[in-house]
């Protein structure tokens, strides 16, 4: 093995080196160097040529005077001139002074670009290395501009070496990201994707980060590169361990190069061909189960790199979000790391379940932990550890277990470091307010989240807990009761007396009728406090008190006293001064009605996202506040008893879809409700025209086949479909140009009594409630005609059934609890309420129809997932007839509210 | 004093005691950095090699910084890593990022990633690095690569491109490390 003697090959830097350690101060090490300096200076400037030798030592020399902090300002010219040596160590000085110290502006680029290209063409491997390195390390546009077209054909050549493609990869991978204009996609392109067949895993491993780079911006162009990831990624893991030689670390097979194939396939969705996703499921759970196998070394070496892989495949699953059994597998297994002896899995793993408690399918296995977590909380030395685990408590948090995770938080805030304090509160502020059902507790938590640590309750928090306050009348009794008894005690927090004194204001009157808590009493509490208060705080009770006046005219004179008082009426304050002064007037001049008009008890505050959730978002970065708290905050909008914002649709949307008006013709809408459970049909017939339906969907996906028929005798001419389509809703027409418009495939030409046909492919992207239109144009005779009608492509044609046990569908009923989850209507039937029909009409919808599921057999329930290309959503629909009444009651719940709605609306015009 | 006495970092570590609970209060909460998580960044933003006194003893940034904002964070980092002890993690946030880091005798080897990059295989990746140097350099120790920092270079550079792993096999590195070795 290579064994390299202190700086062999240049004695006089060993001897320098040691100079410079040897200087007992500063100063000396100053002397040494400036020394140094003029040395080097009066040899380059010398007479005599330097030999190679010493130009590569006195480069080496100012590259380490560098490196100790010190400017150097001449030297690069030399540095240039080793580039363009025959000799690898010159060269290699050289090129490393250049990386280092050249920045990008520097004028010698034109130089240092010239013998990169020199060395690019040498063929010799070890030059092209160099090289490749010093782009990779430089990487200015300059080097773009000048070697992006090349590096790509280095890295695809069928010559070049293993190692040299390894850094082509690289290189190229950091010139497209400092300047992707600079970069041609081209051929090179497909062939980048077939490294990962490569032989040499080097080669494998340096190509799988470029392929990620450039799949992440255009995940199109390298779609392919899932499958060949699999395959390469399958190979690895059932491999044995011995196969993989070089790439075995500690009996880990290649286990760098399997977290990078399973990151690049966290760019894509689960892979749609059944082969490759079962290969992968396959994979995936072939290490879940490597990570039960007893460890094959004792060493850390070995079961890091082993975890290394299974949190990779973790995090992979999480980002399926689409196996429910690998999913509560994965949590199993992190489970288990909850209570591993090693610190640093016990953090990944709080830190991993994080994001598992937002899955649908995990969530319920995640809550299961909750003791564990708790403890950890207690327990943990490292309060990055005690982070993740308020992190992961928040996650896991939902209306079932709130009041026993807010009360730990509470606890834990009485001793939490001060780093996280802030963080802490704001978490148990939202929690506390997403998940009240009783608002007493939420006053409570509140109250004692600024007891414990007033310090760290932002101005959100508590503008918060008013504004909810105001909004629900129910808790606004409670509220003056409890913050008159917080404020009490004999030392609270400022916080509190904001907090107090604008309730009191506000609902003072509520509890005023305890002669403990009488108006002078709550007066004399609220301002002895006064004076131990800032400036806006005292401001605020101004205006308290001058609420009071209107709410209890008895303490109307003693309020008038204070407020004629020499420290507020020539406060030095101005703000303070002017409140008094105006106040007084105020109290004086207006008469009851005036005043009660004027101090009238504050409106509803209008509904809006939480501040605080606001706040938190913005404290952690748009990137860790994770999916879940978006959704959680949609279900909390109702918090404050507001209306809840009018779904659109839901009432309005009966009868007919709106036309679409055409400035010549008057145009017919067809379609309606009518094709919502069925696939086939006459979508729209007047005397000229009849257009035919015939489509099918699978998960995402669908086509849809258009008939026209010309019912005239006569030819229609410059015949133009044309489709308008939403952008949520892609849609496409089969033929040679995907994107182009609906008219190409079809003869402008339609013969009396023909029929012409259309093909039109879907994709749905998400969600979506309109519809593409068809619009038709052509003339027949002398007249120009025009017709748009609505396809019926409806959000539940990609509904794939689900079916399930009674047990589960309740279960996951309970999960989908949150108000906005929910839709509901309750409606007229406006057909016969026949079972079968019923039946058939719900099958047809897309659903599974759940036979034995519920109680009531006359009620219908059914399940099902919506598919769309981002994510899939599941969903639960139960409708209840009423045959005395002729009504019927529809419930859908899904995780996302949109979908609900409108599949509610859907369906509610089947009956 | 050799690098690598002993592979465990469990014996490798000192507890330096009362200090570490304050370790967090040194975390700068706003990042000067680009945002992350971009397909523009580089994975790896920098390698620091520091002993514990603060010498930096190997600097590879992958993303432009200034030379200020370089001293900056190679204090800042040495601030946040030296407090903890053997009970913490091998991560610590820092800025918008992390720190993956692990200690071999009086030395920090300190990766700094993105957030959401795997833990492990960087903390690996660290041992993987400092394996090929203490064979390259027979049983490593700090002075090695004081004298051969221009060396040490190039080992960085064999195994880590671009931010990112480019080759992991120890085997392969030393074998091209000592032919680069014969060109001398």
């Amino acid at each position: 093995m290579p064994a390299v003697s202190k700086g062999d090959g240049m004695r006089g830097l060993a001897v320098f080196i040691s100079d410079i350690r040897n200087c007992k101060s500063k100063e000396a090490e100053i002397k040494r160097i400036n020394k140094e300096l003029a040395n080097i200076r009066s040899k380059f400037k010398g007479d005599k040529a330097l030999d190679g030798y010493s130009k590569k030592k006195y480069v080496c020399k100012l590259l380490f005077i560098f490196l100790l902090g010190h400017d150097i300002d001449f030297g690069h010219m030399e540095a240039v001139n080793l580039l363009s040596s025959n000799r690898y160590t010159e060269k290699q000085i050289g090129y490393l002074f250049i990386s280092v110290l050249v920045n990008s502006n520097s004028e010698l680029i034109r130089l240092i670009n010239n013998a990169i290209k020199n060395d690019l063409a040498s063929r010799n491997p070890t030059f092209m290395g160099l090289a490749l390195h010093c782009i990779a390390n430089v990487g200015s546009r300059e080097m773009a501009e000048a070697f992006a077209g090349e590096v790509p054909k280095i890295l695809v050549a069928g010559d070049t070496m293993d190692s040299v493609k390894q850094s082509a990869a690289l290189c190229l991978l950091r010139l497209y990201r400092t300047s992707p204009d600079l970069v041609p996609m081209g051929d090179w392109t497909s062939r980048v994707v077939h490294l990962l067949n490569d032989q040499h895993l080097g080669v494998v491993t340096a190509a799988t980060s470029l392929i990620t780079t450039l799949a992440q911006k255009n995940p199109e162009e390298f779609k392919t590169s899932v499958s060949l990831a699999v395959s390469r990624l399958s190979r690895i893991v059932t491999s044995a361990s011995t196969d993989l030689q070089d790439y075995t670390y500690y009996f880990v097979p290649a286990p760098w190069l399997s977290v990078k194939l399973l990151r690049l396939l966290q760019c894509y969705p689960p892979p749609e061909d059944p082969a490759v996703r079962g290969r992968l499921t396959e994979c995936l759970e072939t290490i879940l189960n490597k990570a039960q196998e007893p460890p094959k070394s004792k060493k850390v070496q070995h079961s890091n790199a082993k975890n290394a892989v299974l949190f990779e495949a973790i995090s992979l699953i999480i980002h399926h979000d689409s196996e429910p059994n690998l999913l509560v597998r994965a949590c199993n297994q992190l489970g288990q790391f909850l209570q591993h002896r090693e610190t640093n899995l016990r953090y990944l793993a709080l830190e991993s379940m994080c994001t598992l408690a937002s899955s649908e399918f995990s969530h319920e296995a995640v809550k299961t932990h909750i003791d564990t977590v708790i403890n950890a909380l207690k327990t943990e030395r490292d309060v990055s550890v005690r982070q993740r685990a308020v992190d992961l408590l928040y996650a896991m948090c939902d209306r079932s277990n709130a009041q026993q995770i807010v009360a730990e938080m509470l606890s834990y805030l009485e001793t939490a470091d001060y780093s996280i304090r802030e963080e802490i509160v704001l978490k148990v502020a939202i929690l506390a307010e997403k998940y009240a059902v009783d608002y007493a507790w939420y006053v409570d938590t509140i109250l004692n989240l600024i007891r414990i640590a007033g310090d760290y309750v932002s101005e959100e928090v508590w503008y918060r807990v008013i504004q909810i306050v105001i909004n629900r009348d129910d808790v606004q009794g409670y509220a003056a009761k409890t913050v008159f008894e917080a404020l009490q005690a004999p030392a609270c927090h400022e916080n509190l007396v904001k907090v107090g004194g604008y309730i009191l204001g506000e609902f003072g009157n509520l509890i005023a009728g305890d002669p403990r808590s009488s108006p002078l009493v709550q007066f004399n509490l609220l301002h002895s406090k006064f004076h131990l208060c800032s400036v806006p705080t005292r401001a605020l009770l101004l205006s308290t008190y001058i609420k009071f006046v209107n709410l209890f005219p008895e303490v109307k004179t003693t309020i008038q006293d204070v407020l004629r008082s020499d420290s507020q009426l020539k406060n030095a304050d101005v703000e303070l001064q002017q409140r008094a002064v105006e106040y007084l007037r105020l109290s004086t001049v207006a008469s009851t009605d005036i005043l009660a008009t004027v101090l009238e008890e504050m409106p509803p505050f209008p509904e809006r996202e939480s501040s605080i959730l606001a706040k938190l978002k913005k404290k952690k970065g748009p990137s860790t506040v994770t999916d879940l708290e978006d959704t959680k905050r949609e279900r909390s909008v109702d918090v404050n008893g507001g209306p809840e914002p009018a779904p659109a649709s839901t009432s309005a949307a009966v009868g007919p879809l709106p036309a679409f008006a055409f400035p010549n013709n008057p145009c017919i809408s067809a379609g309606g409700f009518e094709f919502v459970c069925k696939n086939n049909g006459v979508l729209f017939e007047n005397q000229l025209l009849q257009i035919g339906l015939k489509s099918e969907f699978r998960q995402n996906l669908g086509r849809m086949f258009i008939f026209y028929g010309n019912k005239t005798s006569t030819q229609f001419l410059n015949f133009t479909p044309t489709l308008i389509c939403p952008d949520d809703l892609q849609s496409h027409i089969l033929g040679p140009s995907p994107h182009r418009h609906i008219t190409k495939p079809v003869d402008p030409t339609v013969d009396g009594g023909a029929q012409v046909q259309q093909v039109v492919n879907i994709e749905c992207v998400s969600d979506f409630t309109e519809a593409p239109v068809l619009n038709i144009q052509f003339r027949y005779g002398g007249t120009f005609q025009n017709v748009s009608v609505q396809l019926p492509i409806t959000l539940n044609k990609f509904f794939q059934p689900t079916e399930m046990s009674s047990q589960d569908f309740f279960q996951r009923w309970k999960q989908l609890s949150n108000p906005q989850q929910e839709v509901q209507n309750i409606f007229k039937a406006k057909h016969p309420m026949d079972t079968e029909i019923t039946k058939a009409k719900i099958i047809g919808f897309g659903s599974a129809l759940l036979e034995e599921v519920d109680p009531n057999p006359a009620n219908f329930v059914g399940a099902g997932i919506i598919h769309t290309k981002t994510t899939q959503i599941g969903c639960l629909l139960r409708l209840e007839p009423n045959l005395q009444a002729q009504m019927y009651r529809l419930t859908l719940r899904t995780s996302k509210e949109t979908v609900s709605q409108r599949l509610c609306e859907l369906l509610s015009q089947q009956f | 004093m050799p690098l690598l006495r002993l592979p465990r970092r469990e014996t490798e570590r000192e507890v330096t005691g009362e200090r570490a609970e304050g370790a967090a209060q040194c975390l700068p909460c706003l990042s000067h950095f680009p945002s992350s998580s971009s397909s523009c960044c580089p994975q790896i933003r920098f390698i620091l090699i520091q002993n514990r006194a603060g010498k930096t003893r190997l600097a590879k940034w992958y993303m432009q910084f200034d030379d200020d904002e370089k001293q900056k964070l190679i204090e800042e980092v040495h601030a946040v890593v030296t407090v903890r002890d053997a009970k913490h993690t091998n991560f610590v946030e820092f800025r918008n990022f992390k720190i993956i880091y692990r200690r071999y005798a009086g030395l920090y080897f300190c990766i700094c990633v993105d957030v959401n990059d795997n833990n492990l295989a960087y903390l690996e990746a660290i041992h993987n690095f400092v394996e090929v140097l203490n064979e390259y350099f027979h049983n490593v120790c700090e002075l090695d690569l004081v004298f051969n920092f221009y060396k040490v270079y190039t080992v960085v550079d064999e195994m880590f491109l671009a931010g990112e792993i480019r080759e992991t096999s120890q085997t392969k590195v030393l074998k091209q490390l000592l032919m680069l070795q014969s060109l001398e």
